[in-house]
């Protein structure tokens, strides 16, 4: 299973702090999956378009296209807002 | 030393105890953070902060780390708070200790810049007529700015 966190903006646009699912057909990297995960949500799409969204996988830091194989974390980050 | 917690604080307690386990140290510099009550006062508004367990905790480590790497430190502690907090509660702890002066203020500077712009927290301050993110500032990456590492 994929697990998907959001956080800020991005939870508040997903309406969920995390997901959990199989890896979707077709998708193979984070910017695969940043496409598929609002297909139907226009409030996330536009918030996952910024291209201040930053992504982890399994806690570290990742290159907008990392590739996944189905068992990781993904975590997508809006700009923090400072300590 | 960091810290990520959501329980409050004693910013007076918590420099003491960091003075008293010193061995070496002739300068001790801290610094509190505390959340800020709204300019038109009068209504009580709270700050919530999200963060990311775990993860936002390693990333505070790894500016520590860097910090200790620096600056001449005998010391450093680093806590930060995350959940709800109220006006005039501590958000933020930085204690620095060196041999002199200089490292140990520098390192607090330091230490500030990055957690302003780095840490993983994700604020929101709930107002009487809604709630509302709050964005970094401009001034917080000029900040962070001055420490960039020149490449010659």
């Amino acid at each position: 299973m994929l697990k998907v966190l959001f956080f800020g903006r991005l939870r508040e646009a997903a309406g969920t702090g995390e997901l959990a699912l199989e890896l979707p057909a077709g998708v193979a990297d984070t910017d695969a999956l940043r496409r598929w995960l609002p297909r139907d949500n226009l409030q996330l799409r536009e918030e996952l378009e910024r291209l201040s969204v930053r992504v982890a996988v399994n806690e570290v830091l990742a290159s907008p296209a990392h590739p996944l194989t189905g068992g990781e974390t993904v975590a997508f980050m809006p700009l923090v807002s400072g300590g | 030393m960091i810290r990520v917690q959501a329980e409050p604080f004693d910013a007076a307690a918590e420099l003491g105890r960091f003075t008293d386990a010193l061995a070496n140290s002739g300068a001790v510099v801290s610094f509190t953070g505390v959340v800020r009550a709204r300019r038109d006062a009068g209504e009580v508004c709270t700050l919530e902060l999200e963060h990311y367990p775990g993860f936002t905790a390693k990333v505070i480590a790894g500016i520590e780390a860097e910090a200790r790497r620096r600056f001449p430190l005998e010391d450093c502690l680093v806590i930060h708070r995350f959940g709800e907090l109220a006006p005039g509660e501590p958000i933020v702890f930085v204690a620095t200790a060196a041999e002199h002066r200089r490292g140990a203020f520098e390192a607090a500077d330091y230490l500030m810049d990055r957690l302003k712009t780095e840490a993983p927290f994700w604020k929101r301050e709930q107002r009487p007529e809604g709630a509302a993110w709050i964005e970094p500032r401009e001034a917080d990456l000029r900040d962070r700015a001055r420490w960039d590492e020149k490449v010659s």
